[in-house]
Formats: C-alpha cells, sequence, structure tokens
C-alpha cells in the first residue's frame, strides 16, 4: 500500500453535488452495468481461487481450483489446520507477531505526530515553513533508505530481533505523514475556537488536550488505519529488523518458498493474512477514504 | 454494509449498522487472537502481553514525556517559555524523523562508496560494478522504467473508466462495484503474490481421466489451453518481459481502488450546469466526458498519478514475493532487498538505494512546489 500523501485539490469529498455526470442514474444502459459486472468479476476472480484452493483437501489439489463446480470434492479446513499450526513458522504463531508489532507502532506515533501538527498549525516560530516543506520532501523519500544504517545503528544496541526495533523503525518512517495528515486537518479547524481558550487563559498544553484532540478525532482514525494496513501489510522492516520472530507477511513468504507443497497450505495461509486487514478496512473505511480524498485530509 | 464509504465518506451512518459493525470487528478481533493465542504454543500468551505492554507503555511513556517538557519549560521565565514551546511540541516528532529517517539516508549514501562490510572505502567501484557488471542491474533499470512508465498510466485510466462507469449505476449497485474493486487496497503485497501465483501457474496437475490431457492449475492457462494453446511460463519467461508485464498487472490491481476513489469524488464534484450547457449546445456524451469533466478533474488526475507513480517507484516486496527476481524481473526495490538479504552486501545494496534516491528527486522537488503553490492559495 503505498500511502504516499500527495495533497488533492479540491476533490469536494462529501459536500459537492450528488449529480450523476452523463446519463442519468436511472438510465444506465445495459452494456455499461455488463461491462461494470464483468470488470467486478474479473476484479474478484483471483481472490475467489484463492478462498476456493485454500479449502480444498490436498489430495484434490491435482487439478484447477474451478473444478469444483463441475465435480464438487469435499471442502475441508484442515488447510487452516495446518498452516495455523505446523511448519517452521506456524501462521497463529506470527498473528500474535504481528499484532505486537502494528498495534504499538500504530498508536505510538499518533500522540507524537498530533503534537508536532498541532505546533505546526497553532504556534508560530523561526524554522517552521523549512521544518514542514522538508516533512512534506521527506514523503516521497523510499524507506529502504534507511534501512543499511539503522540495522548496524541497532546492533550497537543489541536491538535487532527486538520488537522494539520494529516500532521505532515504523514510528521513524510513518512520522512524516502523520505530522502531514494530521496538520492538514488541524488547519481546517476554526481559528475561533483556538482564540478564545486563549483568552480564557488555556495554555497551549490544556488546548491541546481538551480541544483539538477530541475535533481531530477523524484525523487520527484516518492515519490510524493507514499506520496498521501499512506495518501489517510491511515485509522489508520485519524481514530485516525482526529476524528470529516471524510476522505474518514473512511466515508467508518462507510458505512461497517451499516448492512441491502444493497450494493447501500457501492458500490458507494467504487468507489468514488478509482477514484482519479485511476487517479493518471494510469496518472501517469511511476513515480511509476520507483520508485519501483530501490526500490527506479534509474533514 | 460500510460501503457506502466508498460513495460518500461524509453520509450519516445509521445507528443499527455501526453497532452490528463493531461487534463484527470485536468478535473476529478476539476470535483470532484466541486462535493466535493457543496455536501460538508457549510464548502465545507472553507476546500478547508484551504487546499490551508496549500499547499502554508507549502511549504513556510518550504523555509523560509531553508532559514534563511541557512543565519544564513552564519553569523558565514567560519569555523564554513562549519561544521554546513549540520546540517542546515539534521535538520528539522531529527527532524521531531524524534519527530514523534523515540520518541514515545520509548515511546510506556515504555507505554506497565502501566495501560490502563497509569496513573500507572503495570509491565509485560499487557504482562501476551494477553499471558495467553487473549481470542483472541493466533488466532493473529497464524494468523500474516499465513500471513507472506503465502502472500510473494504466491505473488513472482503468481508475477513470471504473469511476465514469459506477457514477450511471443506481447508488446500491455503484456501491457494491466499488468496493468489490477497493478492497485489493488492503491486501498485502506478499498476499497478492500468494492470490495470483494460482493466476500464473504453469505446472501440472494430474492426468484428467476424461481427456486424457494433463490438467492444468494455474487458471490464465487453463483459459489458453481451452484455445488450444500450450502452457506458458508466466512469471518464468523474459522475453518481450513478459514477467515483468504480469507482475505489473498485479500492482495495478491492487492500485486501481485507490484512483477509482479520487477519480470518482472529482467526477461527482464537476457542476451539474457546465455538463447541462453543454448538452444543450448539443455535444455527446464522449465529446461532454473529454471536453467538459475531465478537464475539471485534471489537478486530481494529477495527483493520483504523481501517488502511484511513487508507489511504483518504491516497490520490491511484489517481485520479491513472487520469487521473479530469479528470473530478471528484478525492479530497483527488489534488487535492494536481493542484495542485502541474500548476498548480505552492505555497501553495494546502498549503491542501489541511492539510484532510487536520485530518481526521485525530480518528483520530490515536484511535490514541494505543488505543497507550495496549494499553500499560497490558503
Amino acid at each position: 500500500m503505498s500511502a504516499s500523501a500527495t495533497s488533492v485539490p479540491q476533490v469536494g469529498s462529501g459536500k459537492a453535488p450528488k449529480g450523476k455526470v452523463g446519463a442519468k442514474a436511472s438510465q444506465a444502459s445495459w452494456v455499461v452495468k455488463a461491462v461494470v459486472w464483468i470488470i467486478v468479476f474479473l476484479w474478484t476472480l483471483p481472490t475467489i481461487g484463492l478462498l476456493v484452493t485454500s479449502f480444498r483437501p490436498t489430495t484434490a489439489q491435482f487439478n484447477g481450483w474451478w473444478n469444483v463446480i463441475t465435480n464438487p470434492t469435499q471442502l475441508t479446513i484442515q488447510n487452516y489446520q495446518d498452516a495455523l499450526t505446523t511448519g517452521s513458522n506456524p501462521m497463529g504463531g506470527a498473528f500474535l507477531n504481528s499484532l505486537a508489532v502494528a498495534i504499538p507502532a500504530t498508536i505510538i506515533p499518533i500522540l507524537i505526530a498530533a503534537f508536532a501538527a498541532y505546533a505546526f498549525t497553532f504556534m508560530d516560530f523561526p524554522g517552521k515553513n523549512v521544518l514542514f516543506i522538508v516533512i512534506v520532501g521527506l514523503l516521497v523519500i523510499p524507506n529502504q533508505a534507511a534501512f543499511v544504517p539503522l540495522f548496524r545503528l541497532f546492533n550497537l544496541f543489541h536491538l535487532n530481533g527486538t520488537f522494539l526495533a520494529v516500532w521505532l523503525v515504523h514510528i521513524g518512517f510513518g512520522m512524516p505523514l502523520a505530522v502531514y495528515i494530521l496538520r492538514n486537518y488541524m488547519g481546517t479547524l476554526p481559528k475561533a475556537v483556538i482564540e478564545s481558550a486563549k483568552i480564557d487563559g488555556a495554555s497551549h498544553f490544556t488546548t491541546f488536550w481538551r480541544l483539538i484532540i477530541p475535533m481531530s478525532y477523524p484525523a487520527l482514525a484516518s492515519f490510524a488505519i493507514f499506520q496498521f494496513l501499512w506495518v501489517w501489510n510491511d515485509l522489508f522492516v520485519a524481514l530485516i529488523f525482526l529476524q528470529g520472530e516471524p510476522v505474518m507477511t514473512v511466515a508467508l513468504k518462507a510458505l512461497m518458498g517451499q516448492q512441491g507443497q502444493g497450494y493447501a497450505l500457501l492458500t490458507a495461509g494467504t487468507f489468514v493474512t488478509m482477514l484482519l486487514p479485511l476487517v479493518v478496512f471494510v469496518s472501517l473505511q469511511r476513515y480511509f477514504i476520507r483520508g485519501m480524498t483530501s490526500g490527506a485530509v479534509k474533514g | 454494509m460500510a460501503a457506502d464509504a466508498v460513495v460518500d465518506p461524509d453520509a450519516p451512518e445509521s445507528g443499527v449498522w455501526k453497532w452490528v459493525k463493531i461487534g463484527f470487528f470485536v468478535v473476529v478481533a478476539v476470535g483470532l487472537i484466541a486462535i493466535g493465542t493457543s496455536t501460538a504454543g508457549a510464548n502465545g500468551g507472553l507476546k500478547l502481553a508484551n504487546a499490551l505492554i508496549a500499547i499502554v507503555g508507549g502511549v504513556l511513556g510518550a504523555m509523560v514525556l509531553f508532559w514534563l517538557l511541557n512543565k519544564l519549560v513552564e519553569m523558565l521565565p514567560p519569555k523564554w517559555e513562549e519561544r521554546l514551546k513549540p520546540y517542546v511540541f515539534i521535538g520528539p516528532a522531529i527527532a524521531a524523523i531524524a534519527v530514523f529517517l534523515v540520518f541514515p539516508a545520509v548515511q546510506t549514501v556515504q555507505g554506497s562508496f565502501y566495501n560490502a562490510d563497509l569496513s573500507k572505502p572503495v570509491g565509485f567501484q560499487n557504482y562501476v560494478y551494477l553499471f558495467t557488471k553487473d549481470p542483472d542491474f541493466k533488466s532493473t533499470l529497464v524494468n523500474t522504467l516499465l513500471w513507472t512508465l506503465i502502472v500510473p498510466t494504466v491505473t488513472v485510466i482503468l481508475g477513470l473508466l471504473v469511476a465514469t462507469l459506477t457514477d450511471k449505476l443506481n447508488p446500491v449497485s455503484e456501491k457494491y462495484a466499488k468496493m468489490f474493486i477497493f478492497l485489493p487496497m488492503a491486501i498485502s503485497l506478499v498476499g497478492s503474490a500468494g492470490i495470483w501465483k494460482l493466476v500464473y501457474d504453469s505446472s501440472s496437475g494430474n492426468i484428467d481421466p476424461q481427456t486424457g490431457e494433463l490438467n492444468r492449475i494455474g487458471l490464465l492457462n487453463a483459459i489458453i489451453g481451452f484455445f488450444g494453446k500450450d502452457q506458458v511460463g508466466w512469471l518464468q519467461t523474459v522475453d518481450m518481459k513478459l514477467n515483468t508485464l504480469c507482475i505489473i498487472i498485479v500492482f495495478v490491481w491492487t492500485q486501481v481502488g485507490y484512483a477509482m476513489v479520487l477519480l470518482s469524488a472529482a467526477i461527482k464534484g464537476v457542476p451539474e450546469d457546465t455538463i447541462e450547457a453543454g448538452r444543450i449546445d448539443g455535444a455527446g456524451e464522449r465529446r461532454i466526458f473529454f471536453s467538459i469533466v475531465v478537464p475539471q478533474i485534471m489537478p486530481t488526475v494529477v495527483t493520483v498519478f504523481v501517488t502511484v507513480l511513487i508507489g511504483a517507484m518504491k516497490v520490491g516486496d511484489l517481485v520479491f514475493a513472487f520469487g521473479a527476481d530469479a528470473y530478471n524481473a528484478n525492479v530497483i526495490g527488489s534488487k535492494f532487498i536481493t542484495t542485502l538479504w541474500t548476498d548480505s552486501d552492505l555497501g553495494k545494496s546502498s549503491a542501489i538505494v541511492v539510484v532510487l534516491l536520485i530518481a526521485v528527486i525530480p518528483i520530490l522537488i515536484y511535490q514541494v512546489r505543488t505543497f507550495r503553490r496549494e499553500e499560497a492559495m490558503r
């Protein structure tokens, strides 16, 4: 997932007029309908193949998965049991490792970024604009650029292979986007509210906690989803900085490397890795989309 | 379900659905954690506790840090307090960015002039090796170029097509059509590789008792088999860059949903009266689309293009996950990881990243310029 936030000028999310461009909704021709559903079918077919294959017994894996339509074999959940518990990297343990990586790596940067975004929005200080432009530029820099020196740095402190190392890396890598999203959002909050808080004698610290954090909750949620999906789906950071404690992506890559296994374990394992992101995504997608459409946030 | 968010993220959410969703989410999450803990052996509980401690400790730690720093500057004379407080607020974020991103990136540039274990400076040797001797680097660059040309272009065109077509459907159909196309965005690139391996598979199963021929397992090969063609090793064929193109398709599959959502929002933002005016003047649907709609959504088209372009340049895990790096399908991102991970050559892998860094500089300049222009308009 590339969550690089370029700004989206006036996409008019939400408040845009709900007019249909082109033909009226009710008059969509059957050609349009057919084309759309053909595209949807093609888009979904590979995933359906994965799902069907993951429930087919190993003994039936010698022909294509679509054969279940013409001659149904008995489906089984054995593949899932095997993928979760057996092999050199059982997916069950990898699932916990992924959780142990992803949740702190999502929550910790939010708070740090929120403070910075507040200062960038509501405070004046020398170097403010330059610093923020540096952050915008860093959104483009590939994270791989930091891998080798970080690995050596962590070696000095014996941090490689610990969860702390991965958290730190993800905090650093996620920070520019977090500050960018939150600052853009806070910029849309009414300045009058902050002014009146100041007049009432509230300190910046109080204003931040009592006013800005509660008001920024949509943007905080947006970034949290971005970061969670990014960390959960990451392969390279975990591969390099968390050797010995495979997360799901690493375990899955290892499964792919084993030739001659057939697809039983691989497909079940793949589906297990997808499950949590899909649930998060489907249930929280309004925040995700809101984050995207204001590239990141309008609100 | 939550699908209405794809159409309009600001639409009010009905109360019942919200709780059904939250309930569903909690049940699935708790179920998965329970399965994970019970299958992870003796360590399971420990890891879970570890994660919980990290969450509480991390959040509390950050809160205490800010509170302490804040108290410290408040003890200073008011003039100094006013002056220093902004730096207390941005301090930790800037420190994280400096220590974990900027400083290492600078060191990487330095490391690219050192040998495999970074113990001895070697001048430009890594670069000379990559560009003249490395058997794979030239094709890596060509592949990366193909990715950067094809991925954003195809993604924008398909995204625009889907956004335009779904806009003509009734709202319920629009919702679900969009949700299915959007879904691959949530799947990791390793997972996507797992899914598409089944499509591109070129191995054979058993002999079919009815036809007497070998069964094909890969979907694509089965389809061309239907037309009497031989199996093709989609991921192994270097000719015509077939394997690279096949992997590009997978990446486009994950990105079109993103393009669709942004472009769809832009299309819905086009004022109805400009379209009406075109219609009154007798323009056909196609003319209206290209002469009225497209120019008005151009800023969004450019944004989507640039964002997907950046993603395509950095991508590496997809090629790596397919194992296609063994078949000359490397891009810079995957070449980097194989050089670092498989060959353990820190100097050369640094040099590879530096090539990527140089390649993103024009985009970086473009981004900063766009940002400044927008700030000026605020």
